[in-house]
């Protein structure tokens, strides 16, 4: 296998965390703050995989497989989504099922390992959950499927490959509805502000960091390495749809891939620092269904 | 097809046995399965089928039985699932010797096997109607084995009418049929007016299905059987609806567009509201029929989808369509006979079904724990299991034709896209409370103290569907092969290679299955690694500093289920009993839900309140007097001779 | 292609009206809307901008996106009601009701006999949805100033149907509705003042008990 094949992956492993850094400092910086560095997120991971463990007696297997189970959905996960045209490791028409699905698998095992620990703070992040990403799924594949039709593919890596700024002239509004879609399904997969606050630490009002109060050491560093993938894995989906570089050339195109991850991670601090989170659960409720509107619009209009 | 026969001989000789030694048609019935399973295997296995015909003295009437692909494909789970449940339900009915009668059930248990089997190889409409007759009448005495609880007859009287009324409609369509081609053999029918013929069908066969809104008696029958009982009745003798529609399909010639819209549509409605109805109970057995109804409606977008694929002459679209529903037949037949298998033995460890009680099972019964788990990860959809794998080519099929056909056929595809998406979503979370509220946590009742993990016979039918469910996930590629002559029956194109452009998704999803396992395991290893020679303590679950936690402190079922209900609340209606503690100090207080089906209040009840009203108006004919029916009847024949003689 | 992105914000304007739960939100869109109309009709006309195209267009844009704002929110702040929309029929159900309307005026698009399908058809169908969802405000919201929003909405989707189609004297079509629009929105502002002086609210649901 050729080193170009390995690229896209590596890039998932080695920069993912460095994402959730950007998002922090550009948050700090419209604070007045000068933030953390930004390679915090490696320290936490290291530090956190130096620690022990402390497990709750109530708890069984199924919170001691949840994490491990979460990071290796995610991680083959990674495998299936391109870098903009940086086409990704495993590609086969209708890997966009799998991709959604395996992130389904990531969150049902995280809600039972919050079910696990018998708190009733855990089942209100278990239970908001799966509200949410019942109805953020319709929306990702409806969005998927409208990108699908316009490059007349079933597989993530060919449908990216073709969205260069010529698919931009020629149906630039129903991309751009789209992306509009596909920016509120990021949000809500990865718990932000619209949808959730990553850094309060109020039970009544978190839904993910509330799921995870129990899991400790280890556990809490794949939890933490799965969720920065996740972002990655999501982000790939937008970044490669406003960067719309294709030169053939992988190297190019994953740098301009790069590039576009480090937008989508700056327009992401930016709407957490200019919002407030929304009320739950009628607005959020409300901000995905309208997700889901867009992305069908979206198709409709691609139909004609 | 001699082979075949001998095991329904076998089938109902031991059902006889069985009145005077239970465990003698127990015996008899695993025999029949397995001699009853080499045929099937060898027609699929690419052998040609059989068949035979011998007259009757009935009317119209033929013994006329035939072996094809169809029949074969659905003859394996009948005979796989047959014999496990009844392995179970062995051990699981020991609690009721000496009270009620262990051998009348397993009479009717291998007579409805038995009827299942001629059901799906009969070829004439008098055999199949006195099959499928029988089909229903032994499952109503299954279902009634309890009769001395009122809500049991209850249950089971819905059952039965809802059963002959289907029934009815299917009777109407073969003599519809018949009429035209002038026999009742499957072969002579000739189709003509096939709208109104498919419309006949679809009411009459989704009555026993379960689509909506013909399903209102799969949520009553279901939790008043017994486990077994309920895990065959969900686990094939519903899809016995689905051969049927899929039969009369076959005999019915091309069909317009508007039969893949209406199945389309069936699908989505059963699909949605059958899983938001799982969501609000909180009667285990309940959740688990309403979500029957839900993978009946999966079945349906997938039969849907094939058949716009005819309709539109577009092979990879019926293909798959076709294939995602039979193979979710063989794959529901498998998870959730494992699931009632499972709440059974919860029910059978802790004597109750109500969710709210349960709790913390996983450490008093491991074993049910992990297989309940396979199932409920199955049933969402969720790779690397078998439900993902057909929903995966139902997917595949919906998203090649909505990117390469127009709107017409687009519009619905679409449909079912969005459609599976939120079954899938909704499903996961039913599932989550359901798991996690029954085998997680701490115990909500005292009851659950005495809960042990159920004797051998019983885990091992689970362990069986368990791996069932884990290896068709994982052989999906060779599994799939299995499928092309009863496609080819089924859309009557040649399909040798129709299925290749899903082996290569099927294979690389496989693949990437082996490498989470691999992950998995190397997670688990290096977590090992990592904890080895560091402090690994256990105490409480965080509680936020409150001073005496309790678990009914726990999230309950319906409160994890409380935003989604809320969200859908118009369509689902739930009555709430709330009585408030009154004054400054708590007080005793109580909060009961009770969530009535749709279809029954709205549609079925005023229904029958308004027949019973017009038929009451006529109560003046009935007057007791022996004199006026004398009457009535010299007039009918009076009018009759009048009318002929004229 | 222009074109084509002005339709598409026009259908994003119409779903935020059915998605909205605030009048001033709501009155802003329809505000968005007119300005949005103006260019179209700028657009349609750019080979042959006379003086009278330029002064009916910008004329309108001003009148639909500053003057009738500017009336109606005069009208609520007398009237001293809740910003809130009442609708009987929710959000989620209004906005996928619109998605569903959105597909029924391509497919009824699709089969009317236009003059040049290929170059209009979308507008067409927007001009359609516009009317549908004009309509559906009418009928499922409680407010008077709703009811008013929803009349301009199917007024800014003739207005389009009449750019798309009317070839000869667009002009006389586009006065004619502007002049049909101002009549009502005045008259409409001064009912609802009077309506909430006699009443203290402004539901025309309870409006029926008038008649008692």
């Amino acid at each position: 296998m050729k080193l170009i094949a390995l690229l896209q992956p590596l890039s998932a492993l080695v920069l993912s965390p460095v994402l959730l850094g950007v998002i922090n400092r550009t948050k700090a910086w419209f604070a007045g703050r000068s933030g953390q560095p930004l390679l915090q997120p490696y320290y936490d991971l290291g530090r956190l995989l130096r620690k022990g463990a402390v497990y709750s007696r109530t708890t069984t297997w199924v919170f001691r497989g949840g994490p491990i189970i979460g990071l290796a959905a995610v991680l083959v996960a990674t495998t299936l989504v391109p870098l903009g045209g940086l086409r990704a490791t495993l590609r086969f028409s209708g890997d966009l099922v799998l991709f959604a699905y395996l992130l389904g698998l990531t969150r049902l095992f995280a809600v039972l390992a919050a079910l696990d620990t018998g708190s009733s703070f855990e089942g209100i992040g278990a239970s908001r959950e799966v509200t949410f990403s019942a109805l953020a799924e319709p929306a990702l594949l409806l969005g998927l499927a409208a990108l699908a039709r316009q490059s007349g593919s079933l597989s993530l890596s060919t449908i990216y490959s073709l969205l260069s700024a010529d698919a931009w002239l020629k149906a630039g509004p129903m991309l751009a509805l789209v992306v509009g879609a596909l920016m509120v399904v990021f949000l809500a997969e990865n718990a932000r502000i619209p949808v959730d606050d990553p850094t309060t630490h109020l039970e009544l009002t978190m839904i993910h960091e509330v799921m995870v109060l129990d899991h400790s050491g280890p556990d809490l560093a794949f939890i933490l390495y799965g969720a920065a993938l996740k972002l990655w894995v999501l982000g790939s989906l937008l970044a490669g749809l406003i960067v719309p570089v294709r030169t053939g050339n992988p190297w190019l195109d994953g740098g301009a891939g790069l590039l576009g991850m480090l937008a989508v991670a700056v327009a992401v601090g930016i709407v957490e620092s200019s919002m407030a989170r929304l009320r739950l659960p009628q607005q959020v409720t409300g901000l995905l269904v309208g997700a889901g509107v867009l992305a069908a619009v979206a198709l409709i209009l691609s139909l004609r | 097809m001699f082979l075949l026969l001998f095991a329904v001989g076998i089938l109902v000789l031991s059902g006889l046995a069985a009145l005077w030694r239970p465990r003698l048609g127990i015996g008899g019935l695993v025999t029949a399965c397995v001699i009853g399973l080499v045929s099937p295997v060898r027609v699929l296995a690419g052998g040609a089928g059989e068949s035979l015909r011998l007259a009757w003295n009935v009317p119209y009437g033929a013994f006329f039985v035939q072996l094809d692909a169809l029949s074969a494909f659905f003859l394996i789970p009948i005979f796989g699932l047959s014999a496990l449940t009844a392995i179970y339900g062995d051990e699981y009915l020991a609690a009721w010797r000496g009270k009620n009668s262990l051998g009348a059930s397993w009479f009717f248990f291998n007579l409805l096997v038995a009827s299942m089997v001629m059901v799906v190889v009969a070829r004439n409409a008098i055999l199949f109607l006195t099959a499928w007759e029988l089909m229903a009448l032994t499952s109503f005495f299954l279902v009634t084995f309890e009769d001395e609880t009122e809500s049991v007859r209850d249950a089971g009287w819905t059952y039965l009418v809802a059963s002959h009324l289907g029934t009815a409609f299917l009777l109407a369509m073969f003599i519809l049929l018949g009429r035209q081609s002038g026999s009742l053999d499957f072969n002579r029918f000739a189709p003509v007016n096939a709208g109104a013929l498919f419309l006949l069908a679809v009411v009459g066969f989704g009555t026993k299905a379960g689509f909506m809104p013909f399903h209102v008696w799969l949520p009553e029958a279901h939790p008043a059987a017994p486990s077994h009982v309920s895990a065959l009745m969900s686990g094939v003798m519903i899809k016995m609806g689905i051969y049927g529609l899929l039969r009369t399909l076959m005999f019915l010639g091309p069909p317009p567009l508007w039969w893949g819209w209406l199945l389309v549509a069936i699908g989505l409605s059963s699909g949605v509201l059958g899983v938001l109805f799982a969501l609000a109970q909180h009667d285990l057995k309940r959740l688990l029929a309403y979500h029957s109804v839900e993978n009946i409606g999966i079945i349906a977008l997938g039969l849907g989808v094939g058949l716009l694929g005819i309709s539109s002459g577009s092979m990879p679209l019926a293909v798959l369509g076709f294939a995602g529903a039979l193979l979710h037949v063989v794959n529901h037949a498998l998870f959730k006979g494992l699931l009632f298998l499972g709440a059974g033995a919860v029910i059978h460890a802790t004597g109750t079904q109500e969710i709210e009680h349960l709790g913390g099972l996983s450490k008093r019964m491991p074993w049910t724990a992990a297989t309940f788990l396979i199932g409920a990860v199955a049933i969402s959809g969720l790779p690397p299991l078998n439900g993902f794998v057909s929903e995966f080519l139902i997917y595949l099929g919906s998203y090649a034709g909505a990117v390469h056909n127009d709107a017409p056929v687009a519009i619905p595809l679409l449909g079912v896209i969005a459609g599976l998406a939120l079954i899938g979503g909704l499903a996961a979370a039913c599932f989550a409370k359901a798991f996690g509220i029954v085998f997680l946590g701490e115990p909500r009742h005292d009851r659950m103290a005495q809960a042990r993990e159920p004797g051998l016979m019983m885990r091992l039918p689970m362990a069986l569907l368990a791996a069932g469910c884990v290896l068709i996930g994982l052989l999906a590629p060779f599994v799939v092969k299995v499928l092309p002559p009863v496609l080819a029956e089924l859309t009557r194109l040649s399909v040798a290679d129709g299925l290749a452009d899903a082996v290569r998704p099927l294979t690389l999803i496989v693949f990437g299955s082996a490498g989470f396992i691999v992950l998995v395991g190397g997670l688990l290893c290096l977590r090992c690694v990592l904890l080895a020679g560091r402090a690994v303590e256990t105490t409480v679950t965080w509680d936020c500093g409150y001073g005496r936690p309790t678990p009914r402190m726990q999230y309950t079922a319906s409160s994890f289920a409380q935003p989604l209900m809320e969200l859908f609340a118009p369509v689902v209606r739930t009555r709430r009993k709330f009585v408030a503690p009154t004054g400054i100090f708590p007080q005793a207080s109580s909060l009961a839900t009770e969530t009535p089906d749709m279809a029954r209040e709205a549609v079925f009840r005023p229904l029958f309140a308004g027949i019973g009203w017009t038929l009451g108006r006529l109560r003046w004919l009935q007057q007791g007097r022996i004199q006026l029916y004398v009457l009535y009847i010299a007039l009918t024949l009076l009018v009759l001779l009048i009318w002929k003689l004229a | 292609m222009n074109a084509d992105v002005i339709l598409i914000l026009l259908v994003l304007t119409n779903l935020r009206l059915l998605g909205a739960s605030r009048l001033g939100a709501s009155i802003r869109t329809v505000a968005v809307q007119g300005v949005l109309l103006g260019a179209l009709a700028l657009l349609a006309h750019h080979n042959h901008l006379t003086v009278a195209v330029l002064v009916v267009a910008l004329g309108g844009m001003t009148l639909k996106g500053v003057v009738f704002p500017w009336l109606l929110f005069r009208a609520l702040r007398a009237a001293e009601v809740e910003r809130e929309v009442e609708p009987f029929v929710g959000a989620i159900p209004s906005l996928l009701a619109g998605v569903a309307a959105l597909g029924a005026s391509l497919w009824l698009t699709a089969r009317l006999p236009l003059p040049e399908p290929s170059h209009s058809s979308l507008l067409v169908a927007v001009a359609l949805f516009s009317m549908f969802v004009g309509l559906f405000l009418i009928i499922t919201r409680k407010k008077a100033i709703s009811q008013v929003l929803g009349f301009l909405v199917m007024e800014n989707g003739i207005y389009a149907f009449g750019v798309g189609l009317v070839v000869d004297s667009p002009l006389l079509v586009e006065l004619g509705v502007l002049l049909d629009v101002f009549v009502a929105v005045f008259i409409m502002g001064i009912i609802i003042f009077h309506i909430s002086r006699e009443s203290d609210h402004i539901d025309t649901h309870k409006l029926s008990s008038l008649r008692d």
